[in-house]
Formats: C-alpha cells, structure tokens, sequence
C-alpha cells in the first residue's frame, strides 16, 4: 500500500507539470487523485513478478520508409498560427537569466 | 425536390445516379441543424461555405458522368480533434481556440475523396478526456433522446449530431471508450476499429497507444461503408497495420451461424444496471436464436482494466499535451520569463478534467512512483490481452454492455471524478488490448433511454464482428417497446 498522496505532493507534482495551481484546486486535486488512486491500489498491490510490461498493443519495432524528400507542411502557414513570430522563427519571452 | 434519404448508403446511391443532388442533401441538414443544433450543441462549427463548395463540386463532378465515390453527397460531421485545414481545430479547449491547422488528417483526406461533404466539426470532452461532454469548454451537447440527459463522451457531438439527424454519419476516437459509449447512450452505432487500421494522422493525440478513430452512423451498414472508406495503411502514421481492408459490407449479410459468442461474466454482474445486463441477455438470446452458440467466459484481468487505463492514459497524455506550452501554436499568456509563460498559457488555457490528467499522469511517471503504478499498470495491460487470447480460443465474438447506465443526468458524474471513469469499465478493455469493439443498439433502459450492447473481436476481427451486429440490429427491440 503506497503512501496517502500529499498536498505537498500534489504542489511538486503541478510544479512539474507547469501548472499553477491555487490553494482550492491543491486541496481539491489531493482529494480527487487521492481516490483515483486508491482505487489504483487493487493494481498496485497485485504480485506481477515475472510479467513482461506492455506499452503498445501493436508489436512494432522500427518503422522505416525510404529516404526520399517528401513535401511538409507550409512554413509560413505554420508561423501564421503562432503566438509570437519573429524574423520567420517563433518568439519567447527571455530564457537565459532565469531564476533555475 | 425528391425526398432525401436518411441513411449514407441511400444518399450515396441517389447522389451517384442523379436522383438527388448533393446540394439538396445538404441543404436538408443544414435546415435541421439551424432548427436544433441550438438546443442540442452537438457542433464547435459548423461549416456552411466549405461544405457548400463541397456539394457544388460533387454535383458538377455527377453532371460530367463522373462517380464522385462511395460517399458522394453524404454529409459527414468531424469530431473537432481531427485537424482540418485552415478551419479551426479546437478539441474544445481554450488552448487551442482559434487554431487552424496547417494540415488535414488522414481520415478527413479519405472520407473528401470518397465523396463525403463535411458540415461540421463536433463537441467533445476537452482533449477527450471525460464521458459525458460536460468537460467541453465550449458548454455541454445535450442529448438528443432527452435533453435533460449527457450525450456521453468523449466524442458526445459526434454521436448526437447522428442522433439527431444531423447528418447521417459522423467521425470519432475512442481512447477508453470515447466513441462506444456515447453511440450507446444516444442510441446509434459506434465503432472502434482495431488500433492501428485506422491512421491517427491528424488526429489530435490524447494517448498514443489506445487512441483510434471511428464511425458513427445510424445503421450498422452505414458503420461498414464509412469504415471502408477511411481504413487502411498510411506512411504518415508508424502504428498504421500494413493490411488489406477487410469487406465489411458484404460480411453483414452472412449471419452467425455457428459462431461461438461468449458472454463476459466479469461484465454482467456488480456495477452493470440490472436493466442494461437484461438487454445484453436477450441480445445474446437473439445470436443464439440465429444459429449462433452463446456460452459464458471469464476475463478475470478486465477487472482491473480501470485502474490500468487511468494511470496508462492519463501518463501518456501528460506527455502528449506537454506541447501546449505558449511557443508554436494556440493560447499564448505572456509573462517575463518562457517558464513563466508556459506555466502561465497552460493555467488559463486548460480546463479542470484536462490539469486533473495531466496531474495524475505526471504522478504516476514520477520518480519513486513509476514503478508502483505506470510500471504496474503496463503489466496488468499484459494480463488482459493474455485473457484475451484465452477468451479467443474459445469464442469468435465477446459480448457485454457497452456503457454500465443508460444516459445520466447533467452534473450527476461530474464532482466525483472516479464516479464518471466508472463509465469506461466495459469500454476500456478493449483498448489496452488493441482490439476492435462496437456499439449497436439495442431496446431501451427502464428510463426509456437507449440501451447499447457490445460486440468484441480479436485483432482484425472486424468482419466477423460486422456480421453480428448485423443480426443484432435486425433483433434490436423498438426503444419505445415496455421493458419487462
């Protein structure tokens, strides 16, 4: 039985998850997810020693096509629906200097 | 001005002989939508010019002597997370409002060339996540049968603008149940095709290895021709299966004569309505009734499908929507720094259910965490398709409801978010296993709402499974008929 989900957990959570969260959503979002996943737990708790994990129903390996030049998409139809262009490259607000 | 067919099929054949123009098809729709779409909201979009333009070409196209295709002249709505060009693509989120894709999907390319005339693109639960539409960030659909009622979800406006007579066939995905579920609650068939027939390009991504795209319609030929029309391989999508289309419509006249079908018994009992479980038997009693042999079988890792599937689906998309960060596309929010902004733009930009997600997966892939419940849940989801394939040896077909209730009420579900993923318990399945599954109707609930049964094949299963929805639509109780 894994730990009861935290606030606190929850807040580091949304921090990696870029989102900002207000006092009423961390308390609401640790009792939802909490119960999510106590529910969880019937699969947490199950002995799967020895099974193979599978991440993807179809048994695919690598997909190559040949390497011919093919078409893509409009460049300047792409930056048309940006939210900030410049010089024909997106725009950001500043990167270096951060706090880390 | 002839009478105008109701179902693809008779409008493909009257568009292609003359009898009717694609003009005149359109027109009708367009006439019921402006009358309810207003109180059904079944439509982000609808696009009139485009779809006019559509028709004219289609008309001029049977004037020269020129076969427009096996969808020629029939009005078909999108569920608004497949991109279509130049005309907004929003997956009913704030995020991506405004947005025009600089690209069609694959599945919007094919079902153009095969004749079909978009009219719309349709509501859904924001990112399709959610099994009523009440997530929608543009308000709820309502459901046609009962406006009172949630359409279901994910792909709610898909299913309803069919419901509704909108237009006779529509597109959704269905990722835990997302096109099943809301076909069962309004009352029309849906479709999940095996994952990987269908290619997801264009397609907006929720979780890349459950979602698949599908049909809606109103009859389960309807279902085969629109299927046919969008399936088979696609260089643009790596998980697209390097297969022959199977021939749907000719395998729905073939019966189910000696097919085995097995009755999920892990799917029948604690949970299922007693209603809707009474329907699934009398469907059963149906197969059996046209030659088919009905026995029971036990699935016994279905019961943990649901707590596999919302620690799988929700750790893929909190990577997938990891793009929705201020920078290429959609919402910007500024803010000093790009950290700042992306937080920022995400906050406003996504709606409860979607940070809910977004939360539970980022958890469930954390550090200390993914081997307890991501790592788990990849092994459960090895359980269920090895249950599958014992289940398979045994029977061509499984059957069980496709949705545990008929229709609920609006905010019934929506303050106890593990109450609304209870819904998905017969759909999800199926999606962890890759496998095809399809809603047909059949009869109606002690509410009088439609009551929706479901048919499971393996992998490529589709036609067999065709076969008996077939003879189940043939079977289906009248919805209106007392239920005893």
């Amino acid at each position: 039985m894994s730990a009861r989900l935290t606030r606190d957990n929850v807040a580091k959570v949304a921090d990696l998850a870029r989102l900002n969260l207000t006092e009423a959503e961390l308390e609401r979002y640790t009792e939802q997810l909490g119960a999510v996943l106590d529910h969880a737990e019937d699969v947490a708790s199950l002995d799967l020693e020895g099974v193979p994990p599978t991440a993807h129903p179809l048994p695919l390996v690598n997909v190559l096509r040949d390497d011919v030049v093919v078409e893509g998409v409009d460049r300047e139809e792409v930056l048309s629906q940006a939210p900030s262009v410049e010089d024909r490259r997106f725009r950001v607000p500043a990167i270096l200097g951060e706090e880390p | 001005m002839s009478a105008i067919p109701s179902t693809a099929l008779e409008i493909a054949a009257a568009v292609r002989s003359g009898e009717v123009s694609a003009r005149e098809v359109l027109d009708d729709h367009l006439a019921r939508i402006d009358a309810q779409d207003g109180e059904i909201n079944a439509f982000n979009l609808v696009m009139v010019d485009e779809a006019r333009a559509a028709a004219a070409a289609i008309d001029t196209q049977v004037a020269a002597g020129q076969d427009p295709g096996p969808l020629a002249g029939v009005p078909l709505a999108l569920k608004d997370n497949l991109c279509t060009r130049g005309i907004p693509t929003t997956c009913s989120s704030r995020i991506l409002e405004g947005w025009r894709p600089p690209y069609d999907a694959t599945v919007v390319q094919r079902v153009n060339a095969a004749g079909a005339v978009s009219i719309g693109k349709t509501n859904l639960d924001e990112f399709a996540m959610g099994s009523s539409t009440e997530n929608s960030a543009f308000g709820p659909t309502r459901n046609p049968r009962d406006t009172s009622r949630v359409p279901g979800g994910s792909s709610g406006g898909s299913a309803a603008a069919v419901a509704a007579g909108f237009a006779p066939i529509s597109l959704g995905s269905d990722t835990g149940g997302s096109i099943r579920q809301p076909a069962a609650l309004c009352g029309v068939v849906g479709v999940k095709p095996t994952y990987g027939m269908v290619s997801r390009y264009g397609l907006i991504a929720f979780a890349s290895s459950l979602d698949q795209i599908g049909p809606f319609s109103t009859t389960v030929a309807d279902s085969a021709l629109l299927l046919e029309a969008i399936a088979g391989h696609d260089g643009r999508d790596s998980t697209s299966i390097n297969a022959p289309v199977p021939s749907l419509l000719e395998s729905l006249g073939q019966g189910v004569d000696g097919l085995r079908v097995g009755l999920v018994t892990e799917l029948m009992g604690e949970g299922i309505a007693p209603d809707v479980a009474a329907r699934v038997r009398q469907a059963a009693d149906a197969l059996t009734a046209a030659g088919a042999q009905v026995g029971e079988v036990s699935v016994p890792a279905a019961a943990y499908g649901l707590s596999a599937y919302y620690l799988i689906a929700p750790a893929e998309a909190s990577s997938n929507l990891a793009r929705y960060d201020g920078v290429r596309y959609g919402m910007r929010v500024d803010a000093p720094t790009t950290a700042e902004m992306n937080a920022a733009t995400r906050t406003a930009g996504f709606g409860d259910e979607v940070k809910r997600r977004i939360m539970l997966g980022t958890y469930a892939l954390s550090a200390g965490y993914y081997d307890a419940y991501y790592g788990k849940a990849l092994k459960v989801r090895t359980l269920i398709v090895r249950d599958f394939e014992k289940a398979y040896a045994d029977f061509d077909l499984l059957l069980t409801p496709t949705s545990p209730t008929t229709a609920f009420k609006f905010g019934d579900k929506t303050a106890d978010p593990l109450s609304m993923y209870l819904n998905d318990i017969c759909t999800i399945p199926t999606n962890l296993a890759g496998h095809p599954a399809m809603s047909v109707p059949f009869g109606g609930g002690s509410d009088g709402m439609p009551v929706g049964v479901q048919l499971l094949a393996p992998a490529l299963g589709e036609s067999t499974m065709f076969r008996a929805a077939a003879v189940l639509e043939a079977a289906a109780p009248a919805l209106d008929e007392v239920w005893s």
